[in-house]
C-alpha cells in the first residue's frame, strides 16, 4: 500500500474559526477524484463493462459454439421470450420463491425470532440465535447439501414423518416447497439480525405504557413496535428481495431446477440455457430482464434510505 | 417496576410457556438440518439417511485429507478469497475516504449508484461476464476471476467503509493538517489506525461471502485444479454423491469450519449484529 505513488501533498489551508468545517478543503480536487480511480477502474471495467455488454448482446445471436458470426437480431429475443412458456413459468416460479422464502418465510421468522428473543436469558438467546446464524453463515453448497439429504427419502424429515405416514421424496414431489424452506433456514438470520437491531431501539417504556392501558401483546406490536421499526421492516424486505432473486446455487444443488421444470426459476433456465444450450444471447436478454427488475427494486430501495450528510 | 413488570404478558404462566415452546421448535428445526451434516461425518460408509449406528470413526476426515479432495481446494479458495478481500479493503478506503470527507456532486452520484448497484443480482451479470472474459480468453484465469469478485464486492464494501469512516472525528484530522500532513498521510497515520475494526469487518465480511461464493467460479474456472472448495465440493458431490456421503459430510465440514470460527471470533469481538446495522439503518 505504501508503494503507491502518493499525489504531491495539499497545500495546508489554515482557517482559523472555521476548523470544525467538514466542507474543509485539505486535499486539492484532483487527489479527491484520484482516490477513487482504483474502485472507478474496478467498476467500470468489471461492473458496467459487461452491464452496457449486456444490453447490446441481448439484441445479437451470439452463442457459445464459437461460430465467428454474430448478427444483431434486433428484439428477436425479447419475441421468443415473450411466446416462451417455459420463461413465464421460471418467472412465476421465481415470484414464488421470492414471495414464499423471502417476504413471508424470512421476514416474518425472523420478526418472530427477534420478538420472542427479547428480554430471554442470555443462555436462550445464545441458542436460539446462534443457531439460526449459524444456517447463515454455512457456504451456499454446504447448505444445499443439508437440505438435500434432509428431505431424500430415508433422510431426517422423511425418519420423521415417516411414523405418521406422511414418507415420500420431497425434492421430487414439492421441489418448490423443498428450495423455499431450505432458503428460508438460511436466510432469517439476517432479517433476524436486522429486527433485533431496530427493536433495540424501540423504548421499552412504550411498551409498558400501553401495556398499563390494557393494551394487548398483538396490540402492541401492530399499533406500537411495527410502527415504530417501520423503516427496518421496508429496508429490510428490499434487501432480502433483492438477495433471493437472483438466487441459484442453493436450488442448483438440490433440485437442478426439476423435475422437469417444477422448480426452474429465471436464474436456473438463464444458466441451462446459456450455458448448457449455448444460447448466450437469449439468456443476456433473460439476465436483462433480471437486472431490469433487480434495478426497479434497487431504485426503490436506494429512495428509502436516508443517506446522511448529502 | 415489579407491576408493571407483572402486567407484561410475555410473563405470565400459559403465554410462557408457549414462547418457550415456540423458541424451542425453532431452535430444533434449525438443528435439524445439520443433524445429518454431523452424524454421517464419523460413520464409516455412511449413507443419505441419519440412522445411527453408534460406530464412530474418523476414517471419513482421514480419506478427504489429501492434496486433491481437500488441501488444494482449499488453499485456492483461500487465495481467491484473500486476495479478493484486500484488493476490496484498498479499493474501498481510498473511495470512502473523500466520501465521508467531502461534501460534492460527484460524490452524491457515485455514492447513490454505489447503493443501487449493490442492490443488482450479480447471477444476471455473469452470463455477460462470461462472454466477455472468453472473448479475452480470460476465463480460467485466476487473477481475472479475483479481480470480478472485487468489483462486485466492492459497492457494499465502500458503503460500510464509508459509515465506518464517518465514525472518526474529522478534528483529528485537522490537527495533522495544520502540522503539514497530506490527506494521504492523515488517512494513513490517523484515520486507518482509529478504523482497524471497521476495516476487520469489511476484510472478514468479504472473505467469507467469497468464501462460500458457488456461482461465479463455477462459470468462469473449467480448470479443476484453480477450483475453490465451493465449486469442487459439488463435483465431489455430483461425481461421488451416491456412494461416499460421509466423506461428503466431512469435506462439508472441513470447508465450513473456517467461515464458522471467522464469523463467531468476529462477533465475539463486536457485539452482534455490528456489521450490518450499519448497512441496514433505514
Amino acid at each position: 500500500m505504501t508503494t503507491t505513488t502518493a499525489p504531491p501533498s495539499a497545500p495546508v489551508e489554515v482557517r482559523p474559526g472555521r476548523a470544525r468545517r467538514r466542507t474543509s478543503t485539505s486535499a486539492p480536487k484532483a487527489a479527491r477524484i484520484g482516490a477513487f480511480v482504483p474502485a472507478l477502474a474496478l467498476l467500470g471495467v468489471f461492473f458496467a463493462g459487461p452491464l452496457l455488454w449486456a444490453v447490446y448482446s441481448a439484441f445479437t445471436n451470439v452463442a457459445l459454439t464459437g461460430a465467428a458470426q454474430v448478427d444483431f437480431v434486433g428484439l428477436d429475443n425479447f419475441k421468443q421470450m415473450v411466446q416462451d412458456g417455459q420463461f413465464w413459468n421460471s418467472l412465476l416460479l421465481t415470484l414464488v420463491f421470492v414471495v414464499g422464502s423471502a417476504v413471508i418465510g424470512q421476514n416474518t421468522l425472523g420478526l418472530l425470532i427477534a420478538l420472542l428473543l427479547r428480554g430471554r436469558s442470555k443462555t436462550a438467546r445464545a441458542v436460539v440465535s446462534g443457531l439460526v446464524i449459524a444456517a447463515w453463515t454455512v457456504p451456499e453448497t454446504v447448505a444445499a447439501f443439508c437440505w438435500y439429504s434432509f428431505l431424500h427419502p430415508g433422510g431426517t424429515l422423511d425418519g420423521i414423518l415417516g411414523w405418521v405416514g406422511l414418507s415420500q421424496n420431497w425434492l421430487y414431489t414439492t421441489p418448490m416447497l423443498a428450495v423455499i424452506l431450505a432458503n428460508v433456514w438460511r436466510g432469517t438470520a439476517f432479517s433476524m439480525l436486522v429486527y433485533q437491531a431496530a427493536l433495540n431501539d424501540v423504548p421499552p417504556e412504550l411498551q409498558e405504557a400501553a401495556s398499563v392501558d390494557g393494551a394487548s401483546v398483538w396490540q402492541r406490536l401492530r399499533y406500537v413496535t411495527i410502527p415504530l421499526i417501520r423503516r427496518s421492516i421496508v429496508s429490510n424486505l428490499m434487501l432480502i428481495t433483492l438477495q433471493t432473486l437472483a438466487a441459484f446455487g442453493l436450488i442448483y444443488v438440490m433440485t437442478k431446477g426439476g423435475p422437469g421444470t417444477k422448480s426452474q426459476t429465471t436464474p436456473i433456465y438463464m444458466y441451462q440455457e446459456s450455458f448448457q444450450f449455448y444460447n448466450l444471447g437469449y439468456g443476456t436478454a433473460m439476465a436483462l430482464v433480471l437486472l431490469l427488475i433487480g434495478a426497479i427494486f434497487s431504485l426503490i430501495y436506494v429512495r428509502l434510505i436516508k443517506v446522511e450528510d448529502l | 417496576m415489579s407491576v408493571i413488570g407483572e402486567l407484561t404478558s410475555a410473563r405470565r404462566g400459559p403465554s410462557r410457556i408457549a414462547v418457550w415452546v415456540v423458541l424451542a421448535i425453532v431452535a430444533i428445526a434449525f438443528f435439524l438440518p445439520f443433524l445429518w451434516l454431523i452424524v454421517a461425518s464419523v460413520q464409516p460408509g455412511a449413507a443419505l439417511s441419519a440412522d445411527i449406528s453408534w460406530k464412530f470413526s474418523l476414517k471419513n476426515f482421514a480419506d478427504v485429507l489429501n492434496v486433491d479432495t481437500i488441501y488444494r481446494p482449499m488453499l485456492n479458495s483461500l487465495i481467491i478469497s484473500g486476495c479478493t478481500a484486500l484488493i476490496t479493503v484498498f479499493a474501498a478506503i481510498f473511495a470512502a475516504y473523500p466520501l465521508s470527507r467531502y461534501r460534492s456532486r460527484f460524490g452524491r452520484v457515485f455514492l447513490y449508484s454505489i447503493l443501487f448497484s449493490t442492490g443488482l443480482p450479480i447471477t444476471a451479470v455473469m452470463v455477460p461476464v462470461y462472454t466477455i472474459y472468453s472473448q479475452f480468453e480470460l476465463t480460467d484465469s485466476v487473477p481475472a476471476l479475483i479481480l470480478f469478485m472485487a468489483a462486485s464486492s466492492l459497492p457494499f464494501a465502500i458503503w460500510m467503509m464509508k459509515n465506518f469512516m464517518d465514525a472518526v472525528p474529522v478534528s483529528l484530522e485537522e490537527a495533522a493538517w495544520t502540522d503539514g500532513a497530506g490527506w494521504l498521510q492523515s488517512l494513513w497515520r490517523i484515520i486507518l489506525p482509529l478504523m482497524v475494526p471497521g476495516l476487520t469487518v469489511v476484510f472478514v465480511f468479504t472473505f467469507v461471502l467469497q468464501w462460500g461464493n458457488f456461482f461465479v467460479p463455477f462459470i468462469l474456472l473449467q480448470a479443476p485444479e484453480s477450483q475453490p472448495a465451493s465449486v469442487t465440493i459439488y463435483t465431489f458431490f455430483s461425481q461421488y454423491g451416491q456412494v461416499a456421503y460421509g466423506q461428503l459430510a466431512a469435506f462439508s465440514i472441513l470447508y465450513t469450519a473456517p467461515v464458522v470460527l471467522l464469523y463467531s471470533a468476529l462477533s465475539r469481538v463486536f457485539s452482534g449484529a455490528f456489521s450490518l446495522t450499519g448497512a441496514v439503518k433505514g
